[in-house]
Order: structure tokens, then C-alpha cells, then sequence
């Protein structure tokens, strides 16, 4: 079992209301330096097989992210 | 002989009942289709995806539900032309599963909210809004978490609009059609808007689009 | 830190007396094992044995033609006629909420939830009781805010609509906020199903989610000297999963219709130990349990097993012929369901893991046998009344009316209620912002009427009156609403009943409540109680919550508290109120004088009975802001004023802010039915006309002077005061 790491964030360009809230909380209190704030999700597989990183893409392609929304990226770990 | 309604249920539907209830409420009869089965119930003449948390919303609203088995049935019956309407987490589903355009995201408000809405009409000639006149007002009401409608309304048919856009929808779209018009996805719950007692019946006119 | 190397006694770090530890090997008949000790610990706690309690909730009214149920089982039932039965009840999540208020708050609803489920009833409807600090606490504004997402989690998505309630803010619930949740259904054709085990042989089925770490505090003592050195032997926090919650509830739906199950009981405070001793007690048997055979989520050991809090189980007994049946209808919505266990002739609950026996003892030592206690009833002295000059009299009553609808105590409650689904299913007749809810019952022309109310600054003045406050206003409520009362369920939330007056004040709250629901021939059936509300430094104040249902006969004849038309009639059913222990006065303390019971109930007739007529166009019920608010209430609600008139009193701002009396505000279409209302009263409750719907503002004339607040003033400062609070 390899474990992969995929992370979905919302579209460059795409307007993340939950990132700019937590920005402004960050600001109120008084964490002046911080600029824009992007949230998205992490998500941990425990995937079998010799091409961990291919099914990972599959499965973002297939599920895990929506294209139209979101961008991903694929990391096997060590 | 009466319009069929097929009332999609995946795990954790909540409004199909008061949604087949509404539909028999106009004279069609309504059937359940589980999402596992991997064909739509015999006679189906119509489809309604129901609101909603399917899979709990898991992962992204509607996600997990467009994938289901009956999913397949529900696009070949869209692309044979036959109608389908999809009530929030259904209007949800529908994207997710590319029978309609452009995808829902979270309100702006960060919040759940649940309030009755003036929703305009934009295109009256959908099935949808047949016995309303475009530009028309509405009141149906909306209870969501993710309800803002991200896509590109120059290219899509959008047929409701809210006029308070308090929920950040692009170009403030309630409710947009496939090209067709005969596959409508809308976020507002017609089925709670079908009974005077309850404060509105507007709800009836959408739902009317199921009935041949 | 293992249970050997602490010089604290091991039963005094599970939370029992000395007293109590000594009485277990008696009752056994020998020493306690370990794991047993931890389940007595938990069985014998307030919260599981009401042992303060117990001796005092005898004194509630528990019976009526309509009770099918009574106190007891997991929630009471009512008939309301047609074959319809109802099952209610309230329960408290209080310290949970205190400490991570989202999931203290949604687990609280998911517990509740369950308790209706248990009886085979459909939950048609949340209603939620909060109690926090006043909001400009950073920490009071973080637990209310988290509190009413957990709730809004958790309700919006089991599809249940959350449809009434109540909140108010107060220093004294600063360090212990308080989270009631209350849950209504409807029962299905199988009728009740109840948890009482029965039929040696049958099996004993868990199901829902998994086992893991949840809500284990004690037994974690002891985990430690089972476990390896290597794992986390943290207790975690109840985390919620409403999406499993909605599977468990179609599950047993579909279970309870059918006629699969023997008997349902849930797992809430101290689990597997509890559902267990509960259900073989109740039903006088035994039960035998395999604890290697219940799923878990991580490794744990089998004291941790037995009380662990993990949410969304159930645990059912069925007919050996019927338990393939029946893990079908669990794997058809996804759902664990396993046998753990078989019912036993005897009445001993039994526990093995890895062949040998770790409890062996007659469940009902657990379920029912904690010893009771008596409270120590120390009066509290009498507060003198509130001395006049405490409080200026207002030069801009006006100013002071609207600053008063800003209130948060009084202000619009809609940034909370537009978070709720409170229309799901599409029964709700009466949204919140009214003075109750109005669910229709499904497949039915009848409709339900819900209310929470509690009178807590009246119980900390005069406890007794207070409790009979509390009663009356939920009464008062219903009837408002044209709802006659019929079945209560109570929360009692209270500080440490061993100190000071708070168990004097417990008896007396009690007693109180017990007058008002005897005089309403309304039964409680069912409830909860929650003690040790308290920090080091304040406890709250005495807060007995009453939960109420009132039935109406036709789903369409329920009344709103908007005035209706220009012209419309606006009367006062009821006496007058007073400065204190009112919102406006804002102080601690004063004289309440006694609340003539039979009196209330009286008004409280006349108006049901008006609405029962059909000749009121609105009722509101008079309280938080007295007179004025209620007028701006109904004016803002149907965008059309008054014109009023009212004798002179004390001081003018009493006659408008003060609260009491009993009082509700109606309108009516024209002089025949105002007559007839008075009529109605028959000299035995006061009724004044006060004027007429009509304008754009509520004018108030008192005596020679006057007052008026435009409606757009008032909704701006109505609309304003929770949002501005939170900013």
C-alpha cells in the first residue's frame, strides 16, 4: 500500500467566501501580515497496485474533484 | 391515465416524501426509485431528484449521489428527451453529474439559510414556467447550505432568478435548464410552496412541468 | 497516570461517595470487578439515577386520559385522537456544549433524536432551549454562535425541521451554558415499541455506527493499565454524524413498521452499560453479552467497551426467526448490525471478553437501584422589591422602547431560526417568530403546537411561583396560538442541589409546576433532569424548562399573533404587570407577587376559547418588554399599528415594560366579538379594550401623556439587536 496525498483547492479565480472569513478573523485578531486566504481539502489513500499516482488522478478526474471548481495536485509519499 | 414521477432516493434524502406528496397533490403518481437500482421504475413518464443531504454532503454536495447506478438510467432518460427536475441537493446532483451546467458552492452568507424567496422568471419557455409570464415573481422558499450557483450565464439557460441575492449566486441564477429545457435544476423547494396553508402555492407551477 | 500508582481511592476517581462504594459489595455480595465498579459508577450518577431528584418528581402530575406513556420509558406518548399517537421529549446536553459547544450541541439533538426513534415514532419536529451569557462575553458569543450551528448540523440534516424555541442571555449562565433539546414524533403502525428486553433466547443486536473512544471519562482510569504504553488512551469528544443518524432513523422506521423488533432501546449517557441494565431491568430478565463481538472503530478495552458514548447506536432485541430479517434491513441502509448477545431467564446482565466473565451482577442494582437522597431544603431569603430610584425613569420613552426591541433577550431571533431547516417536510404551518410552532400531523387535518418557556429570573425570586410561571407561560403560548395544552415534558437545569438553597429551590420549582399543570389538567410525560450547573465562582440561575404540546383539532384554525386589518379590535386579556424581575428593569432581584394559578388558567380559557370560536383575527402572548413589545410584536408582524389607550399606574414606563399579570393581547374584527370575548371572561378574568389596529406606528396613550414608536423604527432596532450583538 502506497500512501498518496491528494489536495483539492478552489480555482485560482474562483471567489472562496470561507477563505476570505478566515482571513478577516485572522486580521481581527491581529495577525496583520496576512493577505489571501485559500481553503481546500487534503485527503489521505492508502492506494495498492504499481501506479499509485495514476489511480490517484483517476480518481480526482472521477470524483474526488470537480473540474469545473477545483484544481488538484498528487503527491506519493516517501 | 397519469403522469408516472419517479422520486429519486438516495441515503439521506429528506424531501421526497413531502416532494411525491406534492406531485400527487397535481395528479401524477409517484414512485420511488432507489439509487442502487441500475433502471428507472417501469412506466416512468418523469423524474424528480429530490433536496436534501444525500451522503451527508460528504466530500461535495451531490458528489457521491451522481455517481450512483440510477444515475445512468436518469441521463438516458434525459437525453431521450423526457423531463426531469432536480430540487436543491437534486439540482446539486444534476451538476455533478453534467446534465446541467455550472456547479453549487456555499453560500456567502456562510450559513445555512431558510427563508422564503421572490424568485423572477427569466425564461418562460420551459416546461418549467409554462403558465408564467418571464419577468413574474414567485414565492418559494430556499433552505441550503451550498445554494450559489457558479457558472457562465451567457452560455447557459437560466430560468428563476432570486431578487435578493443574498445566497452570491452568479448573476443571481435560482434555477438554470439544459438546452433542451426539458432537465431543470433549481435550488428553492417547490414542494413547500403547494399548499396555501403553508404560505404559497407558486411551488405548483414549476412541478407542473412533470405532467405532460 | 494507572489506577495503582494514585493514592485517590479508585471508586472516588469514578465519582462515587464513600457511602456508595461501600453499599456495591453489599448489594453483590462481594467485591466488584473492575469494569463493574466503573457501570456503577456511571449508572449511580445524577445524570443516569436522578438520585436528588427522584423523590421529587413524584410530585408532577404524570396521567390523563391522553397518556399512553408516561414517565419512564425513552420519551412519553399522547393520544390526540384519530389513532394518532405523539411521543415528546426533552433532555439537556449542558456540560457537553459548555466544553466543544458544536458537537455538545449536535450530539445533543442526535441523543434526543434517538429517544423518539426508540418508541417507534417518526421525529416530526426539534425545538431547542438555550441559555448563555450575556453577548458581550467574547466566550458567551463563541458558545451560542457554535452551539446554534451544531444544531442547525445536526437537525438540517437528518431532515427533521427545527421549529421553535427559545434563547436568552444572562450573566449568570456565563461559566454553564445551558442546551435543552426537545423532540416530538409521531408513532407508526407498529405502535409503541418500548425497552423492555423479553424471551429468554432471543438475540441482542447493536447497530448504527461503531465503537470507539467517544465521551469515556472514568473508565479511562482504568484503560490505562489494560492498554499498551504505545496508544492514545485520551478520552475523545462526541463527534456527531447526522448522516448516520438519518440511516439509523429510516432503519428503524422500516424495523418498527414491519413488527421486527421486541423491544429498542438507544445508547445515550454511559452507553452499552446503560441501554443494557435499562432494558433487562425493565423487562425483569437477564442478558448475556459478548463484548469481543461489538464492532469497533479502534482497540479498546472491555470497560471502555461497555461505556463508551459513542453517538448514532441502537440496541434491539428480536426474535431469533427474525434476525437475519432484520440485519437485511440494516445492510439495505448501510448499517453495522451485529449480535452481541441473547436474553437470559434470571435477571443478571453478564459481560464476557476473551472467554471470561467481567460482569456478572442483577441489572436492575444498576438501573434502579442508586440510592436516593433527600435535598437539603434551605429557604433563600425574600429579595425586598426594586427600589424606584434604582431605576430613572426615561425622559424619551420612546428611545427607550426601541432600545428595548434592540435587546438580544427580546430582539428578532431570525439570525437563528434562517440557520434551521424549519420547514422540512412540509408541515409547518406556524414558522418561528410566533409564539409557538404549528406542525400539521402528517396524513391528518390535525396540527401540533410547540412551545419551551422558563421563567428563570421569577424561580430565583420566588422558586415556587417561578415554576408556576413557567407552566402558565407555555400554556399561554399554545393557547395564543389557538392550540389547547395537552402533554408537558419538563428540563429542570439547576446548580449543586447539596448547597445553599438550590435543593429548596429544586422542591419548590417543582411543586410550583406541578400546581399550574394540575390546574391545566396537562400531564408531564417525560423529561430530564441536569444538576451541577455551576463554576467555582457563579451557578445559574434556577432554570426549569417546560417543553409543551397543544393539540389542534383542524390544522387550519391556528391563529398568529399579526394584527390583521384597520379597525380590528385590540384587546387585554389579564392584570398588570410590574418592573420587576423585567427585562427592561434589568436588575437582579425584587417582589413578585403570587400568582393566582386558577386565575391564569381562567384567561388562559377565555382566549382558547375565543380562538376555538374563530373570532380572533391575532393573540400574542405578553412577556419579555410587557405591553409595548408585544404591541410592536403584532404591529411588525402585520405591518399595520395601533392605536391604544391605558390607565395610568406607577410610573409609565410599568405600564408599558412591565411584565406578569398573565396577560395576552388579541384583536378582533369589530364590537360583537369584542363583546363576546367579554362574555367569554364572565367577570372572572379582566378584560380591557385598548384601542384599534390602524396607522403606521403603535400609539400609546397613558392617561394624559403618550408615546408612539413608528413600526419602521421599531423593526430597524428589531432586526438590528442579535446581528449588531454578534458583530
Amino acid at each position: 500500500m502506497t500512501q498518496v496525498i491528494v489536495t483539492v483547492m478552489p480555482k485560482q479565480g474562483v471567489l472562496d467566501p470561507q477563505g476570505q472569513a478566515v482571513a478577516g478573523a485572522l486580521g481581527q485578531l491581529g495577525f496583520d501580515g496576512v493577505g489571501e486566504v485559500r481553503i481546500g481539502k487534503r485527503i489521505e489513500l492508502a492506494i495498492a497496485g504499481d501506479d499509485p499516482a495514476g489511480q490517484a488522478r483517476a480518481m480526482c478526474e472521477q470524483l474526488l474533484a470537480n473540474a469545473l471548481i477545483e484544481d488538484y495536485s498528487v503527491e506519493v509519499a516517501g | 391515465m397519469s403522469t408516472t414521477v419517479a422520486v429519486l432516493r438516495f441515503p439521506g434524502s429528506l424531501d421526497h416524501d413531502s416532494a411525491a406528496r406534492a406531485v400527487e397533490g397535481l395528479g401524477a403518481t409517484a414512485v420511488e426509485a432507489w439509487h442502487a437500482d441500475a433502471e428507472l421504475p417501469e412506466g416512468t413518464d418523469a423524474v424528480l431528484l429530490p433536496g436534501g443531504f444525500s451522503y451527508g454532503d460528504h466530500l461535495r454536495c451531490g458528489a457521491i449521489a451522481s455517481r450512483a447506478p440510477i444515475m445512468d438510467a436518469v441521463r438516458r432518460h434525459a437525453e431521450a428527451g423526457g423531463r426531469v427536475v432536480g430540487i436543491c441537493n437534486g439540482f446539486q446532483v444534476l451538476c455533478e453529474a453534467g446534465l446541467l451546467p455550472g456547479a453549487l458552492r456555499r453560500n456567502a452568507t456562510l450559513s445555512f439559510v431558510c427563508r422564503q424567496m421572490d424568485l423572477e422568471v427569466a425564461d418562460a419557455d420551459t416546461p418549467w414556467t409554462s403558465g408564467l409570464e418571464s419577468g413574474s415573481v414567485v414565492s418559494i422558499p430556499i433552505k441550503n447550505n451550498e445554494g450559489a450557483w457558479y457558472g457562465d450565464p451567457a452560455s447557459t439557460r437560466v430560468v428563476l432568478r432570486y431578487r435578493d441575492n443574498l445566497l452570491g449566486s452568479t448573476d443571481a441564477v435560482a434555477g438554470v435548464a439544459n438546452e433542451a429545457g426539458n432537465v431543470m435544476g433549481l435550488m428553492p423547494h417547490p414542494e413547500e410552496a403547494c399548499d396555501a396553508l403553508l404560505g404559497s402555492t407558486d411551488g405548483q407551477l414549476v412541478l407542473a412541468g412533470l405532467i405532460a | 497516570m494507572s489506577a495503582a500508582a494514585s493514592d485517590v481511592p479508585l471508586h472516588r476517581q469514578l465519582g462515587l461517595t464513600d457511602d456508595e462504594a461501600a453499599l456495591i459489595p453489599e448489594l453483590l455480595g462481594r467485591a466488584p470487578t473492575d469494569p463493574e465498579l466503573v457501570m456503577f459508577s456511571l449508572m449511580w450518577s445524577e445524570h443516569c439515577s436522578y438520585k436528588h431528584s427522584k423523590p421529587l418528581l413524584k410530585g408532577f402530575p404524570t396521567s390523563s386520559p391522553r397518556v399512553l406513556q408516561g414517565p419512564g420509558e425513552n420519551a412519553g406518548v399522547v393520544d390526540v385522537g384519530d389513532g394518532i399517537a405523539v411521543a415528546l421529549k426533552i433532555e439537556s446536553h449542558n456540560h457537553p456544549s459548555a466544553v466543544e459547544p458544536f458537537e455538545g450541541a449536535a450530539t445533543g439533538v442526535g441523543g434526543i433524536v434517538r429517544d423518539i426513534i426508540a418508541m417507534g415514532a417518526r421525529p416530526i419536529a426539534l425545538l431547542d432551549s438555550l441559555r448563555f451569557g450575556e453577548l458581550t462575553s467574547a466566550r458567551s458569543r463563541h458558545l451560542f454562535t457554535r452551539s446554534v450551528a451544531g444544531i442547525g448540523h445536526y437537525g438540517n440534516c437528518i431532515g427533521v425541521p427545527t421549529v421553535g424555541g427559545e434563547v436568552s442571555f444572562d450573566d449568570r449562565y456565563e461559566e454553564s451554558c445551558l442546551v435543552n433539546a426537545m423532540c416530538v414524533g409521531v408513532l407508526g403502525p407498529g405502535g409503541i415499541l418500548r425497552a423492555a428486553a423479553q424471551g429468554p433466547g432471543n438475540a441482542l443486536v447493536l447497530f448504527g455506527n461503531r465503537t470507539g473512544r467517544d465521551g469515556i471519562g472514568g473508565a479511562s482510569v482504568l484503560a490505562s493499565a489494560e492498554l499498551d504504553e504505545g496508544e492514545d488512551k485520551r478520552p475523545s469528544v462526541q463527534v456527531s454524524d447526522p448522516f448516520t443518524e438519518r440511516k439509523l432513523m429510516d432503519c428503524c422506521l422500516e424495523l418498527a413498521e414491519g413488527g421486527t423488533l421486541v423491544a429498542l432501546q438507544d445508547l445515550g449517557a454511559a452507553g452499552l452499560t446503560s441501554a443494557a441494565s435499562e432494558m433487562a431491568a425493565k423487562g425483569g430478565v437477564g442478558l448475556d453479552i459478548d463484548l469481543d463481538l461489538v464492532p469497533l472503530r479502534e482497540t479498546l478495552a472491555p470497560a471502555e467497551i461497555l461505556v463508551s458514548e459513542s453517538q448514532e447506536r441502537m440496541l434491539a432485541v428480536v426474535l431469533p426467526e427474525k434476525l437475519d430479517a432484520m440485519i437485511a434491513v440494516c445492510r439495505r441502509w448501510d448499517l453495522d448490525a451485529t449480535a452481541i448477545g441473547t436474553v437470559t431467564a434470571g435477571e443478571n446482565l453478564v459481560a464476557r471478553s476473551g472467554g471470561e466473565v467481567v460482569v456478572d451482577l442483577p441489572a436492575r442494582l444498576l438501573a434502579d437501584d442508586a440510592p436516593v437522597y433527600d435535598v437539603p431544603r434551605v429557604p433563600a431569603p425574600a429579595s425586598p422589591p426594586l427600589d424606584p430610584a434604582a431605576i430613572p425613569e426615561p425622559g424619551d420613552l420612546a428611545g427607550a422602547w426601541a432600545d428595548l426591541l434592540a435587546r438580544p433577550n427580546i430582539a428578532s431571533k431570525r439570525w437563528i431560526y434562517e440557520r434551521y431547516d424549519h420547514l422540512v417536510g412540509a408541515n409547518t404551518i406556524r414558522r418561528p417568530g410566533g409564539d409557538a410552532a404549528v406542525v400539521r400531523l402528517p396524513g391528518s387535518d390535525k396540527a401540533i403546537a410547540l412551545t419551551t418557556d422558563c421563567a428563570e429570573r421569577h424561580c430565583e425570586i420566588d422558586p415556587r411561583g417561578g415554576g408556576r410561571a413557567s407552566v402558565l407561560e407555555a400554556a399561554r403560548n399554545l393557547a395564543c396560538v389557538g392550540a389547547r395544552p395537552i402533554a408537558a415534558t419538563d428540563c429542570l437545569n439547576f446548580p449543586n442541589p447539596e448547597k445553599g438553597s438550590t435543593g429548596w429551590r429544586l422542591a419548590e420549582a417543582i411543586a410550583g409546576m406541578a400546581e399550574a399543570l394540575t390546574a391545566l389538567d396537562v400531564p408531564v410525560v417525560s423529561g430530564n433532569v441536569s444538576l451541577y450547573n455551576e463554576s467555582a465562582t457563579r451557578s445559574i440561575l434556577p432554570t426549569p424548562v417546560v417543553g409543551m404540546m397543544g393539540l389542534l383539532e383542524r390544522a387550519d384554525s391556528s391563529v398568529g399573533h399579526a394584527f390583521a386589518h384597520p379597525g380590528d379590535v385590540v384587546l387585554l386579556v389579564g392584570d398588570d404587570g410590574v418592573l420587576d424581575a423585567s427585562e427592561y428593569a434589568a436588575l437582579p432581584g425584587g417582589f413578585l407577587p403570587d400568582i393566582d394559578v386558577s386565575r391564569e388558567v381562567a384567561a388562559i380559557e377565555v382566549v382558547l376559547r375565543a380562538a376555538e370560536e374563530g373570532i380572533l383575527r391575532s393573540a400574542h402572548d405578553v412577556s419579555d418588554g410587557g405591553l409595548a413589545v408585544a404591541l410592536a410584536e403584532s404591529a411588525m408582524a402585520g405591518g399595520v399599528g395601533a392605536r391604544i389607550a391605558v390607565d395610568p399606574g406607577r410610573r409609565d414606563d410599568e405600564v408599558l415594560f412591565g411584565e406578569g399579570g398573565g396577560r395576552m393581547l388579541v384583536s378582533v374584527a369589530g364590537d360583537a366579538e369584542a363583546e363576546r370575548l367579554t362574555a367569554l371572561a364572565a367577570g372572572a378574568v379582566r378584560v380591557r379594550r385598548l384601542g384599534e389596529v390602524g396607522g403606521d406606528a403603535v400609539a400609546i396613550a397613558i392617561g394624559p401623556r403618550s408615546v408612539a414608536l413608528a413600526i419602521e423604527r421599531a423593526r430597524e432596532a428589531y432586526e438590528r439587536g442579535l446581528p449588531e450583538a454578534l458583530a
